[in-house]
């Protein structure tokens, strides 16, 4: 005979508090503001505005360093996000680990390019990553970022990273 | 450029609010080149397990630097916005360390500026990352 589905609130509660962890157990994230909106195994990262992410005062616009490192941040979550998905469902990763900040290693970042298509306003950005490539050892993201319209991206990135070891 | 323009140059990098986020300090600027240093802040981490810096805050420092460089160079009109930036990342920055970014604006024309820098903690042999970017050439 068939199991049950889960009901679905515990399905929720398990996948929210896998992204809780992995996105606020990373001081930077915390320092820039990013937060995640999850639907199913999408995610879309999301940068509120804050004076400090200005990099040029007088237009102004949002520093490239800052639009950078969102890019960053996005593809990196969203990498271990589809790499950790299927041991959040199986429950092979526990609930209470993740809540107690026992992380597995995430996957580090080997290089890195942006491409600034415009200037960044002084208002909340929005982007998503997709995995282009994932393999056991390297994997390739690209990612976009926009604000308030989702056709008119200001930057985009593509970069590489190293998996961690599945036996450590 | 004058070493008076050399600190109006300093000024205005060290005046952008991000730069303030970060805590970089311009410890060069002057001829296409800059260095530029940013300590080492538990809130820039990256990897709370070691208390490695993220990546994306050697991103910022290394745009920074490659802006400063731009401006600096005697032929940039003093404006400049980042059009491309590479960043190879060998090893993790060692913790505790701060990162000092230094880059160069090695050709330059009406349009676009072409510039390399290299990031390094204390142990200078050994860069934590190495960046090639391009940017605009324009009026301040």
């Amino acid at each position: 005979m068939r199991r049950p589905p889960e009901p679905v609130q515990v399905v929720k509660q398990r996948r929210d508090a896998a992204l809780h962890a992995l996105v606020g157990g990373v001081p930077y994230i915390q320092f820039l503001g990013i937060r995640f909106d999850r639907r199913g195994d999408e995610l879309t990262g999301l940068l509120p505005y804050d004076d400090k992410l200005i990099g040029n005062p007088l237009l102004p616009a949002i520093h490239g360093g800052v639009t950078a490192a969102f890019l960053e941040v996005t593809a990196i979550i969203t990498l271990s996000w589809a790499w950790l998905w299927e041991d959040i469902e199986s429950g092979k990763l526990k609930l209470s680990d993740l809540e107690s900040g026992q992380l597995p290693r995430l996957p580090k970042t080997i290089d890195f390019s942006t491409d600034y298509l415009r200037t960044g306003l002084p208002r909340d950005a929005y982007a998503r990553a997709r995995v282009t490539r994932s393999g056991r050892r390297y994997a390739s993201v690209h990612a976009q970022a926009w604000q308030d319209n989702h056709d008119r991206p200001f930057a985009e990135c593509s970069a590489h990273f190293l998996m961690p070891r599945s036996d450590g | 450029m004058t070493a008076n323009q050399n600190t109006i140059a300093r000024q205005f990098i060290e005046s952008i609010p991000h730069a303030g986020a970060l805590g970089l300090t311009v410890t060069h600027i002057g001829d296409g080149t800059a260095e530029i240093v940013m300590p080492y802040n538990p809130r820039l981490i990256g990897d709370p397990d070691t208390g490695v810096i993220h990546g994306g805050a050697v991103s910022a420092l290394m745009d920074t630097c490659g802006g400063a460089a731009v401006i600096s160079h005697p032929q940039s009109p003093g404006g400049t916005a980042t059009i491309g930036l590479r960043i190879d990342y060998m090893r993790a920055a060692t913790p505790g360390q701060s990162i000092t970014a230094r880059a160069t604006c090695h050709h330059i024309t009406r349009s676009v500026a072409f510039v390399r820098a290299i990031a390094t903690d204390d142990d200078t042999d050994r860069p934590v990352a190495t960046a090639t970017g391009t940017f605009t050439v324009e009026e301040a």
